[in-house]
């Protein structure tokens, strides 16, 4: 009788999935942060809708609620499989690197299958999105076809049995489902990945997103596995602390997922080979930069740049601060910025936007000194790329 | 039309220090909780960021913190026979609106009261005989004792990281903090701040005569501190915009900095911001409160029921509101019945001004609670018998703030404009001293609060109306603690000095200090008292009235380290015992 039940309920289940199969599957489409494109702001969780901007144009997510008409609940396990690991739709159409399949191509057939079953647990939301809206050519999906042919390298991750189990387990969802280097990554003219520059950062949406390799500058080479961890768990770690578009990573990604993961995410990051780093000498800065400092930013960030732990970011040594492209730093400056908020570390402290308090020139010199203070070192940003950083972010 | 909406397990009235405590540990213990605040959302970066928080202007003059008069004020007589007026700027004391309360622009000053304190009245009968007390003096007991609040004021200072020297540490006098202290079970969460020029002279000045000076504890904190939340607070910068300004630093213990990130978190709470409390309801045996009346910010009026109602509205308008809401039998002067309204009292404070040729100073360095203090004249530290009074005061010298509207120090026969007026307050703007003594307020039968008979608010309800004079008691101990602190002046050897004691009739004008309590006391008897020991009302036992409010006397001390470890302790009896049994716990 027991047994009649326990059969009952697992046909129940979401089509017959098994219970621990959609745990997974939720524990691992949180590892991919696939609610954050899926959503909506304000809609419903995975309805899709999101406007997501691409150099290309503006694309919408589609609705992945197991809803038949608008959703995917007419996919087969096959088909998922085949959108999210080849690129492909049903009906053959072509997706947009947008949704990032070249990363998830190295996740395991049965991780997609268990994120497939989570989907399909999920109760159905009726809601069409028009996921077709990039300006001619880009509409042309069949365009994919060549992009893909230049551009995407399917295959499962190997482990590599030189390295230990979490080097590991890092690698595979650092390169796969974690699809860091979606950010991480300079992308080339076409909007594809810089293989030969794997995480060694890049600019996406108006926000440089930081080096990942061991570099000292310009990377990690200052963490420790146990800060990384913190940053990737609490939002806050190593001195710095998650905001803009690394703070929603946090708040519905990483501070959800196992210890065990994350130290083996570090662990693989921190043995990366590290960026090799163009000698800079530390720019000479205007008087006025420190001056302004003092006046607007010391406060927090303290005299030497060295922030509070959990509250204000570290300048000195900033890998954002110190970033090739001074995007980042321009814009927080301008627009301010707020941090993550986790349970572990719920403060999400704040910084205001300065662009109505300080000119193009003020802003460029207290970056100058920012950037070239406490052992930082990296060019001066001109007042002109203030300028074109105010009202056009992205 | 009033519209009722959906049952909640728990009505906040108040989002300020009190507030944000009740709906912390509800939350936790799993009510859903729904919190009506009459003013706007405040949060640091957006309200108050270090760009723009310190405006002298726009926060001390014009008190943009503030609540505004216009939507409610209060009127005011010293004496039973007088007329009283509606109070158009505030002055005297400044309550704050919106979210955080008062504890936004509060100062920080951390204090516990110290044991013999809780036994005003038994200990001054014991020592000094019955007739020692005033016949028309009303101070009583309180309901808890120093010993059962401890872990509550532990919790209060660790919540807030509050900055200082433990005198007594579990019996154990440890130097360099007030040896007059009750016994703390630790030290506190942060070190003092560092203290300047000013403060550092007084406390070398006190002790040459015998004196026992301790930095003063405080919730500008001397450094980064994680409370047990999880809530990361900043270093004090020393910029000296605290007292009526929010910290843009994170650096200044408020609700915004302890409490507010981990409530925005907790999806059993929701929050109403822009909505005025008119009134609790009750049921038609008047013994159960069913919730709360409130009007939005587009006038239109909302029933909230509620199995339990927190009043959390500051001192002012708890008892307001308890008035209007026809809860307690109303306090009588002239009969000396009632409760509601009765035992009001605020502090009495005075002040010695320094000018030195010698010395100069850094006024620009400064935090609200930057300052050495003495206790040696307070509490049961001297014999009150040849003194004369009950009660005593904390004296001390304040590095708070050097402003530059309001700090100009300008010796006695100054000019009050004009160049001399200029070049002196050039002269003295880093070469002057203030010392200040904040002494006790005894209740009496004089002073209270009730509804006035004519003016009216916004709604058309009946303003409150406060009848207050200091106590002929308290102007002798005034006097007697000011000449103390001269003495201490004296000593620092400056070459004018300038005493401002403390006169009647009081003037509600001139800043004094938002240190406003009484009118729903807390006792162990009905008929002296709105709240049990527990803060919940006689009268209605799912009502619990939070604040300033329970105090039946003020002592010299600031009242916030005390409120917040009432709440703290109010809010262990509702989750412990209340939820499982409701009805009354005392
Ligand atoms: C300038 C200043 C300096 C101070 N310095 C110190 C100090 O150094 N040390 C110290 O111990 N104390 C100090 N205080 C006092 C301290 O701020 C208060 O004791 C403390 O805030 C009281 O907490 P509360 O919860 O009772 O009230 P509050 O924190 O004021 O919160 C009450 C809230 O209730 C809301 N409210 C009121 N009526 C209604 C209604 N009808 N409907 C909806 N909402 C309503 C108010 O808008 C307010 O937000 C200072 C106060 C001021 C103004």
């Amino acid at each position: 009788m027991r047994g009649i039940v326990a059969l009952l309920l697992l046909a129940l289940l979401g089509g017959g999935a098994r219970a621990d199969e959609v745990t997974r599957g939720r524990y691992l489409a949180t590892v991919g942060d696939c609610i954050a494109c899926h959503t909506a702001p304000g809609g419903a969780p995975f309805a899709g809708g999101r406007p997501i901007a691409t150099p290309f144009g503006t694309l919408r997510s589609a609705n992945i609620t197991p809803d038949r008409a608008s959703g995917i609940g007419g996919w087969s396990d096959a088909a998922f499989d085949r959108a999210l690991r080849a690129g492909i739709a049903p009906g053959g159409k072509y997706l947009y690197p947008a949704c990032p399949f070249p990363y998830f191509t190295r996740a395991r057939g049965e991780d997609i299958a268990a994120i497939h079953a989570y989907l399909r647990s999920l109760a159905p939301v009726g809601n069409p999105v028009q996921t077709d809206a990039l300006p001619f050519p880009f509409d042309i999906r069949a365009l994919m076809r060549g992009w893909d042919a230049a551009f995407f390298r399917p295959g499962v991750w190997h482990d590599d049995p030189a390295q230990d189990a979490a080097w590991n387990r890092g690698g595979y969802l650092v390169e796969g489902l974690g699809h860091c280097g979606a950010c991480h990554t300079a992308k080339n003219a076409f909007g594809a990945d810089e293989t030969r520059r794997a995480l060694q950062g890049g600019l996406l949406q108006g926000w440089w997103a930081p080096g990942l390799t061991p570099a000292p500058r310009t990377g990690l080479a200052g963490w420790s596995i146990d800060g990384l961890v913190a940053y990737l768990r609490t939002g806050s770690g190593g001195g710095q602390l998650a905001s803009g578009p690394m703070a929603e990573v946090v708040e519905r990604s990483t501070s959800h997922l196992s210890d065990t993961d994350l130290r083996a995410m570090a662990v693989y990051l921190l043995a990366r080979p590290a960026r090799t780093e163009v000698a800079v000498r530390p720019a000479p800065t205007p008087l006025a930069g420190e001056a302004i400092y003092l006046d607007r930013c010391a406060a927090c960030h303290g005299r030497a740049g060295e922030g509070t732990a959990g509250l204000f970011p570290a300048l000195r040594g900033s890998a954002v601060v110190q970033a090739p492209r001074p995007q980042t730093l321009i814009r927080v400056v301008l627009e301010g910025g707020r941090a993550a908020a986790t349970d572990a570390a719920p403060t999400g402290a704040a910084m205001p936007g300065f662009a109505s308090l300080l000119d193009n020139d003020e802003i460029a010199a207290v970056l100058a000194y920012i950037r070239n203070s406490w052992g930082n070192a990296s060019a001066p940003p001109r007042p002109a790329q203030v300028e074109r950083m105010r009202g056009s972010p992205g | 039309m009033t519209r009722r909406l959906a049952p909640t397990d728990a009505v906040i009235i108040g989002f300020g220090w009190t507030g944000m405590i009740m709906a912390e540990a509800l939350t936790a213990a799993g009510l859903r909780v729904v919190a009506i605040e009459r003013g706007p959302m405040r949060d640091t970066a957006q309200s108050f960021p270090p760009a723009t928080a310190p405006d002298e202007l726009r926060y001390a003059i014009r008190g943009d913190m503030l609540l505004p008069t216009a939507e409610e004020t209060i009127t005011f007589r010293n004496h039973l026979d007088q007329h009283a007026l509606p109070v158009r700027k505030w002055g005297s004391f400044l309550p704050g609106s919106g979210v955080g309360g008062s504890g936004v622009h509060w100062n920080g000053h951390t204090w516990r009261l110290r044991p013999e304190d809780f036994a005003l009245r038994s200990a001054t009968i014991a020592r000094y005989g019955r007739h020692f007390i005033p016949p028309d003096m009303t101070i009583q007991d309180w309901p808890v004792s120093y010993a059962e609040l401890e872990p509550f004021y532990d919790g209060f200072e660790y919540l807030c990281g509050t900055s200082g020297q433990a005198g007594n540490l579990r019996g154990a006098i440890q130097p360099g903090g007030n040896p007059f202290e009750g016994p703390r079970a630790r030290g506190y969460p942060t070190p003092p701040l560092t203290m300047p020029y000013g403060p550092t002279l007084f406390a070398e000045a006190a002790a040459g005569m015998g004196y026992h000076p301790f930095p003063l504890p405080t919730g500008n904190l001397s450094q980064p501190y994680t409370n047990p939340h999880g809530v990361v607070l900043g270093q004090c910068s020393y910029c000296g915009f605290c007292e009526r300004f929010g910290c843009g630093n994170y650096a200044k213990a408020s609700p915004q900095t302890t409490l507010l990130p981990v409530l925005t978190r907790r999806p059993a709470l929701s929050l109403r911001t822009g909505c005025e409390v008119l009134r609790i309801v009750t049921d038609s045996t008047g013994k159960r409160a069913t919730g709360v009346v409130y009007v939005d910010d587009k006038g239109e009026e909302w029933e909230q029921p509620a199995e339990l109602v927190l009043l959390c509205a500051f001192m002012l308008d708890n008892v307001r509101l308890l008035l209007l809401s026809g809860i307690g039998a109303p306090y009588e002067p002239r009969a000396g019945t009632g409760v509601v309204g009765r035992n009001y009292a605020y502090q009495t404070v005075s002040a010695v001004q320094l000018f030195f040729e010698d010395k100069i100073f850094n006024p620009f360095i400064g935090a609200g609670g930057l300052g050495m203090v003495v206790d040696d004249f307070n509490g049961d530290s001297f014999d009150h018998g040849p003194a004369g009074f009950i009660g005593g005061a904390w004296l001390t010298q304040l590095a708070s703030n050097g402003r530059p509207i309001l700090a100009r120090p300008t010796p006695p026969g100054t000019p009050r404009w004009g160049a001399a007026w200029k070049a002196a307050t050039a002269h003295y703007y880093n070469r002057s001293l203030g010392l200040v003594a904040s002494g006790s307020s005894s209740s009496h039968r004089g002073a209270f609060l009730d509804l006035d008979p004519g003016y009216t608010d916004r709604h058309g309800r009946p303003l409150m109306r406060m009848t207050f004079d200091f106590h002929p008691n308290d102007l002798r101990m005034s006097e007697y603690v000011t000449d103390r602190l001269a003495g201490i002046g004296r000593a620092m050897g400056p070459s004018r000095m300038a005493v401002f004691k403390r006169h009647a009739p009081y003037d509600i004008r001139p800043y004094q200090t938002t240190h406003v309590v009484g009118g729903a006391a807390m006792g162990a008897h009905p008929e002296t008292s709105v709240v049990n020991r527990y803060l919940q009302s006689w009268d209605v036992s799912n009502l619990f009235v939070l604040g300033g409010s329970a105090f039946p006397q003020n002592s010299s001390y600031n009242p916030t380290g005390t409120i917040g470890a009432l709440a703290l302790w109010a809010a262990s009896a509702i989750t412990g015992h209340y939820l499982r049994a409701p009805g009354p716990l005392a």
